[in-house]
């Protein structure tokens, strides 16, 4: 399969999610440069970590108004899978393609920490190799990684199964110590109602090598890989849209 | 403030000494030019024969430190030093300080201070592929040291954090020292192609001068000149303004515009805007290529309206990059900063004439020989006089002290200790993952990164004991240099160079002078005997407040490589069952150690001895060893001795006890916590054990069986009795809760 890995100005952990899923897949990866708005028919687009833009206004403000945005857009709503990894899911929830929001942790500090997290749900292309309750040992590094969103939104999210990944302790259980920047319902990974877009603030392209990080990473991105398979991968003629719950 | 006199203008003597220089300077000045200089000149002169630019303290010392060897690429005098790590690879690095800023702004003075280092690296042509620091901080119950410690990780962090460099390693000292001067010593290192190295002399006569990055404002004027290398006193937080304000965003863009600029032939010579700015960075590259300079101010990128030419000269504003192009390749270059939404604009062109010409609205603001600025700065041989307090200092009898009623809560007092506990707090703000190749993380004795697409990886480090310092400069140097490669040892890796960060107090004191020439010496034979030569490194001098100088502090930063980075090692004992071995002797030896300082709160005696042949030993068999994979842990014994050691080996990794066996002969907290060096505690498999004995015998390295992996306990004789998960809660958090509360 083909994956392209948006590079914005601030982009930092563009080269980690190249490396991934290039040199540890074994798959294509090209680079995407934010001033372009053609995806280059890739199956499935990264929206790597990083400050893009510096993020000095807010999170993902200006990255969500960039040219490439045009064509990550239009990927999504033909049902191209668009995966947003930590600045990623900021700028996916920025642009409306994801509820929610991600606001300052609550400890005002930026933390780096492996954690675990609870895959909630094996209904989307991003966990359909994995199994529901399976645990995932994942690196986080961010500031602003404090997922929010109203009541409604919440319930609605929780009720279609769209938040595909929680903050657990070792043991698989929700509890408040294992939640690493207050985000609501200990939420780190929410999906779009088509299923096709997922944000997440754990860096699954971080963890894909025993000797760096362990491998719970390729759990996520294999699952990519299999469903691309499945799903005729290259073949950008008729994008298929996953249906809902 | 000072710009006071229209441009051009002659000034007087009263001028200079405003500027920091010296009536002796003045006449200097006016010999050289055989006519007073103009406000702009004085300006230039002020800061390029500053210490912090000219070295004119530490020069003729330094010159002592070993250099060369067949692994050097590119020692000192450039913006960073050089080795060759195999596979057509070098490794750039530099430790450099920003300890002045620190104090008046940690937050800013952390982060440009990171900014500063990074752009060091990334000039020489190399990716920067992680970053250490070294800090230190007074007393934690000092009123603003909590203030100061936040403050500052805050802005290490942020800077590296949104530049996407990992920061994977340092160190942080307390001590009531540094209550009025902190330090803040970042290391970076970067990755080049051996034969695609940037340097920074200018050559070429008509060749443009481009400047590129952020635009010139106000900030930072005189940072250089009047902040870093004066001393502190009640005034010194009104020096705020000449504090720079970092922005990683805009040096990440700068970072990729340059490395994808290098890939071309475009470059002739590239140096970062650093202290001094536009001034040192032309003058620098003019005077290492014997080359002249002439710079138009009206064409300098301005941030803000009505600057002066004397501001435009000295601004310190950060990102900002100046280079020396080919003939024809302006718009070259240019395209190559505008895709990164970046400016590049040319600003002057090299001449032959010799000299510095900086013309402003039609007027020649500045003519200066470049030689009289760099070569011909004044070099002083300050007198160096030992102090008469330190043989009292030295002066201590053990037997005065008592010993440790209860053992185990001795230990777990240093464990919990500001200098001995757990760094998880620090380390949290920092991302050390981002790059994909960080093998070790922080914590361990030294951090490992791989070297992408090969078998190898680099080990690093920094290292400083200065209460050994404060108690013998010479020794406490030397100790630094070993322990440091000690560290690289201990993770498998082969010590490969140095660089150092040399912060002392004020050069015109006569006991300041002895203790940076006994630091010099110290360094010098350490790095001698090890073979690692100093490629890089800066002096920070001044590191005063109202007359009281820091404790000497020369921070070593060291890398090693790691042949096969499968043979990595990290401290923590791994499996039940496992054999626990000391290597090296223990002395009774207390002088100068963490326990007394703790315990006692007894900061005298005379550091650790140091057998420089029996540390090689020592080296060598670790290397052998962990390359035949016969280890399974590896840890120095540092500060805190052998229980402390013991302790960091349970509480880290997977969190597994010992039963440990010791063999009196000596004062039981000489046993437990005396610091004797060139020692190291490793964990084996049962099986090995002959060939690992075998090997001491053969490289004569001291060898004890103390014990094994056992329980759920550190259990020590019936010393020590010390449940692993309670300790390791207590050592984890005590960082934050001391500083919280």
């Amino acid at each position: 399969m083909r994956w392209g890995v948006i590079v914005f100005p601030g982009s930092l952990d563009d080269r980690d999610a190249l490396r991934a899923t290039e040199r540890v897949l074994g798959d294509e990866a090209v680079p995407l440069w934010h001033k372009d708005r053609d995806l280059h028919g890739v199956d499935c687009v990264v929206l790597p970590g990083g400050f893009s833009y510096g993020d000095y206004l807010r999170c993902g403000a200006m990255a969500k108004v960039s040219p490439i945005m045009e064509g990550v857009r239009a990927h999504a709503d033909a049902g191209g899978l668009v995966l947003g990894i930590c600045n990623g899911f900021q700028i996916l929830c920025e642009a409306g393609l994801l509820p929610g929001a991600l606001v300052r942790n609550r400890s005002l500090s930026f933390v780096c920490d492996i954690v675990t997290v609870r895959v909630e749900t094996s209904d989307t292309p991003f966990t359909m190799g994995c199994r529901a309750g399976e645990l995932l040992n994942l690196p986080i590094k961010h500031g602003e990684g404090c997922y929010v969103a109203d009541e409604k939104t919440l319930a609605e999210i929780e009720s279609e199964r769209r938040i595909v990944f929680r903050y657990t302790d070792r043991g698989g259980r929700v509890v408040p110590e294992a939640n690493p920047n207050g985000a609501l319902a200990n939420v780190a990974g929410v999906c779009n109602a088509g299923r096709n877009v997922l944000g997440l603030m754990p860096h699954p392209e971080h963890a894909v090598e025993r000797l760096t990080g362990g491998e719970d990473g390729l759990r996520i991105l294999r699952s990519v890989q299999l469903w691309c398979g499945q799903h005729g991968a290259g073949e950008r003629s008729a994008p298929t849209v996953v249906s809902g719950p | 403030m000072i710009a006071t006199a229209p441009a051009g203008q002659p000034v007087a003597a009263d001028a200079a000494a405003e500027h920091g220089l010296t009536p002796e300077e003045w006449s200097a000045i006016l010999e050289l030019l055989g006519r007073p200089p103009t406000l702009e000149e004085l300006g230039v002169f002020a800061v390029m024969w500053s210490e912090h630019c000219s070295y004119k303290s530490s020069r003729v010392h330094l010159r002592q430190l070993p250099t060369t060897g067949p692994q050097v690429l590119q020692g000192p005098g450039e913006n960073a030093g050089a080795v060759d790590i195999g596979g057509g690879l070098a490794a750039v690095f530099k430790i450099e300080s920003h300890n002045h800023p620190s104090f008046i702004e940690p937050f800013q003075g952390a982060a440009t201070g990171v900014g500063g280092i990074l752009r060091d690296i990334f000039t020489m042509g190399a990716r920067p592929i992680a970053i250490l620091d070294s800090l230190r901080f007074g007393a934690p119950d000092h009123p603003r040291t909590p203030y100061l410690v936040k403050g500052v990780v805050a802005g290490v962090g942020h800077y590296g954090n949104c530049i996407g460099v990992p920061t994977v390693g340092g160190e942080l000292h307390f001590d009531a020292g540094y209550d009025q001067n902190v330090l803040v010593n970042a290391f970076t290192i970067g990755i080049a192609p051996r034969d695609r190295l940037f340097r920074a002399r200018a050559a070429g006569t008509g060749n443009p001068v481009i400047y590129v990055g952020a635009r010139t404002g106000r900030d930072g004027i005189h940072g250089a000149s009047l902040l870093a290398s004066a001393s502190f006193d009640a005034a010194a937080a009104q020096k705020r303004p000449a504090v720079q304000v970092g922005d990683p965003f805009t040096e990440k863009l700068l970072l990729e515009a340059c490395l994808e600029l290098m890939q071309t032939d475009h470059i002739v010579a590239i140096q970062d805007m650093g202290a001094a700015g536009l001034t040192s960075s032309s003058l620098e590259m003019a005077g290492r290529g014997g080359a002249g300079i002439v710079l138009d101010l009206d064409a300098v990128p301005l941030r803000e309206t009505g600057m002066v030419p004397y501001e435009i000269l000295l601004s310190e504003s950060q990102e900002r990059m100046l280079l020396v192009a080919r003939a024809g390749s302006e718009a070259a270059v240019q395209a190559v900063f505008a895709r990164w939404d970046l400016e590049a604009v040319v600003i002057g062109r090299v001449t032959d004439d010799g000299l510095f010409h900086a013309r402003w609205h039609g007027t020649e603001v500045c003519t200066l020989p470049v030689s009289a600025l760099t070569e011909r700065a004044p070099v002083y041989r300050r007198p160096a006089e030992e102090s008469a307090a330190l043989e009292a200092l030295q002066h201590f009898d053990v037997n005065r002290v008592p010993e440790p009623v209860d053992c185990t809560h001795a230990l777990l007092t240093l464990l919990e200790s500001p200098n001995l506990c757990a760094r998880d707090w620090v380390f949290r703000q920092y991302d050390q993952l981002v790059g994909g190749n960080t093998v070790v993380r922080p914590g361990a004795d030294a951090a490992v990164v791989r070297l992408e697409g090969t078998r190898r990886a680099l080990a690093l480090t920094v290292d400083c004991n200065s209460r050994y310092c404060k108690l013998d400069p010479y020794l406490g140097a030397m100790l630094a240099v070993v322990e440091a490669a000690r560290n690289l040892v201990a993770v498998g890796a082969r010590p490969l160079a140095v660089s150092d960060c040399l912060n002392y107090g004020n050069p015109e004191r006569p006991d300041v002078m002895w203790q940076f020439q006994q630091g010099i010496h110290g360094i010098r034979d350490a790095c001698v005997a090890l073979g690692t030569p100093v490629v890089s490194g800066n002096v920070s001098f001044y590191n005063e407040t109202d007359g009281r100088s820091i404790p000497p502090t020369p921070t070593i930063a060291m890398v090693g490589l790691l042949d096969d980075v499968e043979t990595f090692l990290t401290p923590w004992w791994k499996a039940e069952g496992d054999l626990i071995v000391l290597l090296g002797r223990s002395r009774e030896e207390l002088g100068g150690s963490e326990y007394l300082a703790v315990l006692h709160g007894i900061e005298r005696g005379i550091p650790p001895w140091i057998d420089l042949d029996a540390e090689k030993r020592l080296h060598r068999f670790c290397l052998v060893a962990s390359q035949e994979r016969l280890l399974r842990s590896a840890h120095d014994v540092a500060e805190g001795g052998l229980a402390v050691a013991l302790a960091e080996c349970s509480l880290g990794g997977p969190g597994l006890g010992a039963r440990i066996t010791l063999e009196q002969g000596m004062r039981a907290d000489a046993l437990l916590f005396g610091e004797s060096q060139s020692r190291m505690l490793v964990s084996l498999r049962r099986r090995h054990l002959g060939r690992l004995r075998d090997l001491a015998r053969r490289e004569d390295v001291p060898f004890t069986v103390l014990g094994e992996v056992r329980g759920s306990s550190l259990v020590i004789g019936d010393l020590i009795d010390l449940p692993v998960e309670a300790a390791r809660a207590r050592w984890r958090h005590a960082l934050e809760r001391r500083l919280s509360g």
